[in-house]
């Protein structure tokens, strides 16, 4: 009888929800580095909508097929998405080197993991070398934070007929926005970087194979991932709407 | 001590299940994001200006492929599809005011661009 009792009480115990364990199953720390990355998505998110409502309320804007038609150091003119297309594939890239190394991570397998963190890396360091090279490329326009390119340059960034009052407002509300935005984005991949040099540095002493799990290569890569998916959102509202 | 191997086996096929990401799932994963990508390029450099395809089409296409790969990332490579139903909600739950948002800036910018015009 009373052991029939007790198995019941396990019973009803054995459900997520019912306490004596966690419903979520998973580390304190890497929990809370989804509620960050949660938080950070807010973040990024307000600036992109703040971007959309501008767009959308004004009466023309530059057309990103005239302002992003350059591979800088190669093409001036005529190649729409093709340098930003490289950017994205680097970021998607260094993405899939970052899973990998969690992959090792979970097989306890050091070299491995030091390899596809080094990749990231790279990865991580080529894609901001991109955004400087595209940043440095706006800026010789005339682009900046409260800066736009003089007459003639402009015209060049927009439809034929639009009004330069007109050109010269969103062409501000444009340059503003974009620095912000991808610069915001910019630094989270810088920090990335770090952060990612870090962990490397700790594979590298040893600390998480004494400590016997990679964990916190997992979350440094929930961080990276984030980035990337950053970035997936701010292509296509920049580059490709 | 046959019953132990197979509840060890057994424990082993639920722990690689648990897992999800194998190196064969990764690059698939990488493949599907490449591809939507290429779509994406396909559509903006020779679709849209070929066809005249006006920009009200081009762009809800745009964002449910942003969407698409949103979706690959974090469920496959943050890993959120293989976590417990609790976690993924509560992370994914919260979205919807993100969503309120547009909804209410979008609002908000039609309101705008009647006042300036």
């Amino acid at each position: 009888m009373s052991t029939a009792v007790t198995q019941q009480i396990d019973e009803v115990k054995s459900t997520p929800w019912s306490g004596g364990r966690s419903p979520f199953d998973v580390e304190y720390g890497k929990m809370m580095m989804w509620f960050f990355l949660l938080s950070d998505a807010f973040t990024f998110s307000s600036l992109l909508i703040s971007y959309g409502a501008l767009r959308f309320s004004a009466p023309t804007w530059p057309a990103p097929s005239l302002v992003f038609q350059s591979f800088p150091g190669l093409i001036e003119h005529g190649a729409p998405l093709v340098f930003v297309g490289l950017m994205t594939f680097i970021l998607i890239m260094s993405s899939v080197t970052m899973v990998l190394a969690v992959e090792a991570g979970h097989r306890n397998s050091k070299k491995e993991v030091v390899w596809w963190m080094i990749g990231t890396i790279i990865g991580g360091l080529m894609f901001l070398s991109c955004q400087a090279l595209e940043w440095n490329h706006l800026h010789s326009e005339g682009f900046w934070w409260g800066h736009i390119p003089n007459k003639e340059t402009m015209q060049e960034f927009f439809a034929i007929g639009v009004p330069y009052t007109q050109q010269a407002m969103t062409s501000q509300q444009f340059a503003n926005l974009f620095f912000t935005i991808t610069g915001f984005h910019g630094f989270h991949v810088f920090s990335g970087v770090i952060i990612n040099i870090v962990i490397t540095v700790n594979v590298l002493l040893g600390t998480y194979q004494k400590r016997g799990s990679y964990l916190m290569v997992e979350k440094v890569g929930l961080y990276w991932h984030f980035v990337d998916l950053v970035w997936v959102f701010v292509f296509t509202f920049f580059y490709l709407v | 001590m046959s019953a132990e191997t197979t509840a060890v086996h057994a424990h082993g096929a639920e722990h690689e299940d648990h897992e999800g990401m194998t190196k064969g799932r990764i690059w698939k994963v990488f493949f599907v994001l490449l591809a939507i990508t290429c779509v994406e390029f396909i559509i903006a450099l020779y679709l849209a200006p070929h066809y005249h395809i006006p920009s009200h089409w081009i762009n809800p296409i745009y964002i449910v492929l942003t969407l698409l790969k949103a979706f690959y990332i974090v469920g496959y490579f943050m890993h959120l599809k293989f976590e417990k139903v609790g976690l993924a909600l509560a992370i994914i739950v919260p979205i919807l005011f993100i969503i309120g948002l547009i909804l209410v800036l979008t609002n908000e910018s039609h309101y705008w661009i009647d006042l300036r015009l």
